[in-house]
């Protein structure tokens, strides 16, 4: 025992803290996960998605290629279509995210006449080389992410989409 | 660390005195359950707040899932309640809580009409407490429909015709509460959910604060 004798009052206040604090706790922690628990939703496995785009058509010029999956957003279902930027560079397939990497708006190819052959973005400039790397000196600051790739039956699956990490 | 903090807030704002209005008053012998144990019957108002309070609490998190649109009501409920971590015991709080509230209403109800605590010069706190059950009511009414099942439509159908009952003005105060003459559909749901959520709820908190201004003003009634 400690020669701090605790008074009945402080015996009080910290039995009535303690269990008060248990019981509003208790009332709170169920609604504080419910809250977060987009934040701790296991994330889904990415699915390779098939696109209607033939291997064989795929040349080194990068085309954009649509494709079409269902997305389930909570209580809702959806087809949404995404895009990306396809091209041969030899024997490997490079697909790239249109997703600028400065703000997220959509990166076309070759649609700047002072800089051809580059990935463009209209909202601030932003300007990617044929293989994806940010140009130092426009905003982005990452090279667009890349769809991981599967051939299959002749046409191209995408995966999800990756960032890489030099800049 | 805490008491360092208050005293700097106190020393600029003198919030110590606020506080003793609200929380430090005489609490008299004869409501004292550790003095008499049937005391406790004063312990049902306090009861009712705090089940309010968990409504309160309860029913701000289930927005954060559901959606007032008779597409999406019963699913976002579903997918709350089944796919969302603790959805069953949120949902449940607010569910049984709502049966809680009524009941413990009722019990003070009770004890302030057989002790006649409503005597004057209480009268004018009796009629806010009146005031508040309708509300309370009210609240138990709108609540009812947002799930968007058949047991919903249907209790919501009932109580629409028991509006509409009402002389002269009954076909008004009807359509005024289904939002249209015949169907009761989405504009019905988006009504019960505004009022369920924001004109009743700022009602109660009107009423609830005349209640307690009333009773710090005049003091809990003498014994019996």
């Amino acid at each position: 025992m400690s020669k701090e004798r605790v008074s009945r009052r402080q015996f009080l206040s910290y039995t009535l803290t303690g269990v008060g604090g248990f019981m509003a706790a208790g009332m709170l922690m169920p609604m504080v996960r419910f809250a977060v628990d987009p934040v701790l939703k296991a994330e889904a496995g990415g699915d390779f998605i098939a696109t209607p785009k033939k291997v064989s058509e795929l040349t080194d010029e990068p085309v954009r290629v649509d494709f079409t999956f269902k997305q389930k957003d909570a209580w809702y279902e959806s087809d949404v279509t995404e895009s990306a930027w396809v091209y041969k560079d030899g024997d490997k397939i490079i697909a790239l995210s249109p997703v600028c990497k400065h703000l997220g708006c959509t990166v076309n190819w070759n649609s700047d006449k002072e800089h051809p052959e580059q990935f463009f973005c209209p909202c601030h400039y932003g300007r990617y080389t044929k293989d994806g790397t940010n140009i130092p000196g426009t905003p982005p600051l990452h090279p667009l992410d890349v769809y991981p790739y599967k051939e299959k039956d002749g046409f191209l699956y995408l995966g999800k989409a990756k960032p890489r990490k030099e800049a | 660390m805490l008491n360092k903090i208050y005293d700097w807030v106190d020393e600029r704002l003198d919030i110590t005195p606020m506080w003793r209005d609200i929380a430090d008053h005489e609490v008299p012998e004869h409501v004292n359950p550790a003095h008499h144990f049937s005391a406790f019957v004063y312990c049902f108002g306090g009861l009712t707040f705090f089940v309010t309070v968990i409504q309160i609490l309860s029913g701000m998190f289930l927005t954060m899932y559901y959606v007032p649109d008779i597409k999406n009501a019963w699913e976002s409920v579903f997918y709350l309640q089944n796919q969302v971590a603790f959805g069953q015991i949120v949902r449940g709080m607010h569910h049984w809580g709502a049966s809680l509230v009524l009941v413990m209403m009722f019990l003070h109800t009770l004890r302030v009409f057989f002790q006649g605590a409503y005597k004057k010069p209480r009268e004018l706190n009796w009629i806010v407490g009146v005031l508040i059950f309708f509300v309370m009511l009210g609240l138990g009414f709108t609540g009812y429909l947002l799930p968007w099942d058949m047991k919903a439509l249907f209790a919501t159908k009932v109580g629409l015709q028991i509006a509409e009952a009402t002389p002269f003005i009954g076909s008004y105060v009807k359509i005024l509460l289904s939002g249209h003459e015949t169907i009761v559909g989405a504009q019905t749901l988006t009504r019960f959910f505004a009022i369920h959520v924001f004109f009743l709820p700022g009602v109660l908190f009107g009423l609830m604060a005349a209640h307690f201004v009333m009773i710090r003003r005049q003091g809990i009634s003498g014994p019996l």
